[in-house]
């Protein structure tokens, strides 16, 4: 009781005091390495449960439990409008150190969408902790053994016969289902939204769609228990991990999409942003604190559970990969007419 | 008992033999310690309106990192009984369903309270609860891979039938006028629409506001309809409040228990249905609606239904706690989550590098047993924890309603702010408790309401999906058996009133039409 009335208490006194911050970060010299004076917000733009509630919330765990911060750091999800929400706040955080976001592809995918008033530049970029895998899965008793021959199997279909369930509308999976669209002209796919990749694997497995691109971790389970099979990897590389997951396959032996013949890659950004205008010092702070977080073995063993890519990467680093995976994206929604209407306010 | 009907003996021995494991790894001091503390906190945080047990759970989760699985799941699911627990107590005493699924509790267990009997509507909800979610737990003991392989059989057309028979129940058996039931609901559904459409990823009904963006949250239409409400309705009587006598006797548990025995066929009705929307997974909010709505159409009391009927606080509390309950199965067996704090928990089971799922049980067999192990435990003590605290919960209202009003108001407005961390939200608190006024003061009924801005964004999209994946055949909704039966039950259900009105018609025609044949004959 005690710990959560602290808990409440310090988030609501973290509105109350931004203003005051901001007045007095003006005026403070950045002689010195920056520090969080109070606690931290660190902003989920997702509901709770999600692929970038568990990193946020797992993320918690190790800095607690390894004292690597000297304040606390309290997880808030702000879901709403497909994480619009959680971005406006920190936007409107201007020069306030204490708050962090963890984005997922939403980062770019919410404001093109939507047309919310928003763009990634408007932050300060952290660090990229992961990226995040999409593998392409079938229910293991359909006769599809390849990715070619299940392309060829949508092209020899009836139109819009096959159903590709996914997370979210106009954002990652969808997105990747229109990309794949490419290599099975003239036919398309009727794409399912879902809640949650786990009820996307679930519906997979029931048989009520035909594939999903589910991230590893939400599908591992039904694989291994012999229910779906993973057809390719959407990256340019073989997973890194070795280890069997079934009987005679481990992550690296699933063959990437490009080698299958459909030549399509994406991967979803697993990073962390702070607010506006942040000093080169508190930027610095955030940067070292998350590669302590990246040191640990439960960072590691996290890692491995979720097949994550483990490219890290700050700075002008990240900035330029921001940027290109932008424009990745505007192309890709574009060509497939998910662009918002451009916005009246 | 169960497992008996199950006709397959070997396979019982076997899960009894591996849930005796499981009581070995639940019962150690240091874990029954973390269930006492868990369901503590759990009711506090039932008994806080806004501070959900999602919320709760999500904040104590780090904690828990530096534990085993098993002690940490056992604590974080003793927060969830907790929490279960607790929605009652402020739903009863003050009108104001402190979690989603007490709403169908407040309908007659505030009644109660007010004609003094407060103590005895507490403990029929917490017993009823108890029952409930005693065998939802014997249902996964014995009976999770046949549950689990019925889950998976639910497409968007079977979650869109089972959300329409919800609907269709509160219809069919409403005491009021049908139109006025339609008109609340609609309003809810116009409410639940707001902010994003997740079918096709824009936003609606926003006008370009921000704050609008996250839509109305449910809970907050609650805090505000029922919480902010109820008060002005009793301030305009004049800050009167018919709770004051109390009794605070402890031995009111077992006169109560002898009223709850006549009412077994409630509790299995209630039983059967919190079971069926917690695999499904519809949650403990339907399930708590559609046993409330059965049982004031089976009860030969319905017509005292809203008036204070110890039955109506057995039937909603029964399906909420074992569909509460029994949301946790799919979770463990097929990675999905039945509930926002099984989603949760299901984060949980991930950091602690579990992978939920259907080799969940193979590969992590200690700890799945005893989980179900300390789901018996947990609720155990859950209940004589609450039940020892009746009297305590009961003689809150003792203290004066110009005293606590306010204190109610601000823990209301805290509630609200918690829900997102947004002041908006406090206002729009404010203006749903004037809604809710308005609504009293016109006899439009709030559950429908409510029940809209809940379930009616799941209806959509069930509904969406499955026109989707037909490509707009309307055919899909009859073309199993499964989701045929559903749909046709929910017409059946639906047009209820005019069904019976026209079979009362016929049979009176026949009537008089035999008796004019009688007279001919003779």
């Amino acid at each position: 009781m005690n710990m959560l009335a602290v808990i409440k208490s310090n988030s609501l006194v973290i509105g109350a005091l931004t203003a005051a911050v901001t007045a007095t970060a003006a005026l403070s010299a950045p002689a010195q390495a920056w520090e969080p004076t109070k606690p931290v917000t660190f902003i989920v733009p997702a509901g709770t449960g999600g692929g970038a509630d568990q990193m946020a919330r797992f993320i918690q765990g190790v800095i607690a439990k390894n004292n690597l911060m000297a304040q606390p750091l309290v997880v808030v999800n702000k879901g709403g409008g497909a994480g619009a929400e959680g971005f406006l706040e920190v936007k409107k955080g201007k020069g306030e150190p204490h708050t962090l976001v963890i984005t997922l592809s939403n980062v770019f995918t919410t404001p093109l969408g939507t047309g919310i008033p928003f763009n990634w530049t408007e932050l300060t970029p952290v660090s990229m902790l992961a990226l995040d895998q999409f593998v392409l899965w079938v229910n293991a008793s359909s006769p599809y053994k390849t990715a070619a021959e299940y392309i060829e199997a949508v092209k020899a279909g009836d139109e819009k016969t096959f159903k590709m369930g996914g997370t979210g509308s106009k954002q990652e999976d969808q997105i990747i289902t229109v990309a794949l669209q490419r290599t099975t002209t003239p036919k398309h796919f009727t794409y399912l939204p879902y809640q949650g990749g786990g009820a996307v694997a679930t519906q997979l497995v029931g048989g009520h769609i035909t594939s999903s691109v589910n991230n590893p971790i939400e599908a591992v389970s039904h694989w291994k228990a012999g229910t779906l099979r993973p057809l390719c990897i959407f990256d340019a590389e073989r997973s890194a991990y070795t280890q069997k997951i079934t009987a005679d396959m481990a992550w690296s032996d699933i063959p990437t999409c490009k080698e299958s013949g459909v030549d399509v890659q994406y991967q979803m950004l697993r990073g962390i942003f702070t607010s506006p205008e942040a000093t080169p010092e508190q930027v610095a702070y955030y940067v070292d604190l998350f590669a302590k977080v990246m040191a640990t073995d439960d960072w590691k063993g996290f890692m491995q559970n979720g097949a994550f890519n483990q490219k890290t990467m700050s700075g002008d680093d990240f900035r330029s990969w921001l940027t290109a995976t932008e424009d990745t994206h505007r192309t890709l929604m574009s060509e497939a007419g998910f662009l918002a209407k451009k916005a009246t306010n | 008992m169960i497992a008996g009907s199950r006709g397959n003996g070997g396979a019982c021995v076997e899960e009894i033999s591996s849930l005796m494991q499981g009581f070995a790894v639940a019962l150690t001091p240091f874990n029954l310690l973390l269930m006492a503390i868990g369901i503590t906190l759990g009711v506090i945080i039932g008994v806080l309106p806004g501070l959900g047990g999602a919320n709760g759970v999500a904040i104590l989760l780090p904690l828990t990192f530096s534990m085993s699985p098993t002690s940490a799941i056992i604590m974080l699911s003793c927060i969830y009984w907790g929490a279960l627990f607790g929605g009652a107590i402020t739903s009863v005493l003050f009108n104001i369903p402190g979690e989603p699924w007490s709403v169908a509790t407040t309908f007659d267990g505030h009644p109660m309270a007010r004609q003094g009997r407060a103590d005895e509507a507490l403990v029929a909800a917490f017993t009823s609860s108890f029952v409930g979610a005693f065998v939802a737990v014997l249902m996964i003991t014995f009976m999770a891979p046949i549950v689990a392989r019925f889950a998976l059989q639910f497409g968007p057309a079977e979650f869109f039938a089972v959300f329409f028979l919800t609907f269709a129940s509160f219809i069919g058996m409403s005491k009021g006028s049908p139109f006025k039931v339609i008109a609340a609901m609609c309003l809810g559904f116009a409410l639940g629409a707001v902010g994003l459409d997740k079918m096709t990823g824009t936003l609606r009904l926003t006008f370009g506001h921000d704050e609008l963006l996250s839509g109305f949250d449910f809970l907050i239409a609650v805090i505000g309809l029922f919480g902010i409400g109820e008060i002005l309705t009793s301030i305009e009587d004049g800050l009167k409040f018919q709770g004051a006598h109390a009794k605070m006797r402890l031995s009111s548990v077992l006169t109560t228990w002898r009223k709850l025995l006549p009412y077994w066929a409630t509790s299995i009705r209630s039983c059967l249905v919190g079971c069926w929307m917690g695999i499904t997974p519809g949650g403990a909010t339907p399930a708590s609606f559609m046993a409330y709505g059965l049982a004031k159409r089976f009860s030969p009391n319905g017509k005292n239904f809203g008036k204070g009927e110890i039955e109506g606080v057995i039937a909603p509390e029964t399906a909420a706690h074992a569909a509460g309950t029994s949301a946790l199965l799919p979770m463990i067996t097929l990675g999905i989550p039945g509930s926002p704090t099984a989603a949760v928990l299901l984060g949980g089971l991930m950091i602690w590098g579990l992978q939920p799922g259907p080799m969940l049980f193979v590969e992590q067999k200690e700890f799945v047993w005893g989980l179900i192990a300390s789901m018996y435990l947990g609720n155990i003590a859950g209940l004589i924890i609450v039940l020892t605290c009746v009297p305590l919960f009961a003689s809150i209202l003792r203290i004066p309603f110009a005293i606590i009003a306010p204190v109610i108001l601000v823990v209301c407005a805290i509630g609200a702010y918690t829900v997102h961390n947004s002041m908006f939200d406090v206002w729009m608190m404010l203006v749903f408790g004037i809604i809710g006024y308005i609504f009293n003061k016109l006899e439009y009924p709030l559950a429908p309401l409510v029940l809209a801005i809940v379930l009616g964004d799941k209806a959509e999209e069930g509904f969406r999906q499955a026109l989707l994946s037909s490509q707009g055949d309307l055919s899909i909704f009859f073309s199993n058996w499964l989701v045929g039966s559903i749909m046709g039950l929910g017409i059946v259900l639906l047009t209820w009133p005019l069904i019976s009105g026209l079979f009362a018609m016929l049979t009176r025609r026949n009537a008089t039409k035999l008796a004019d044949s009688g007279a001919a004959g003779e």
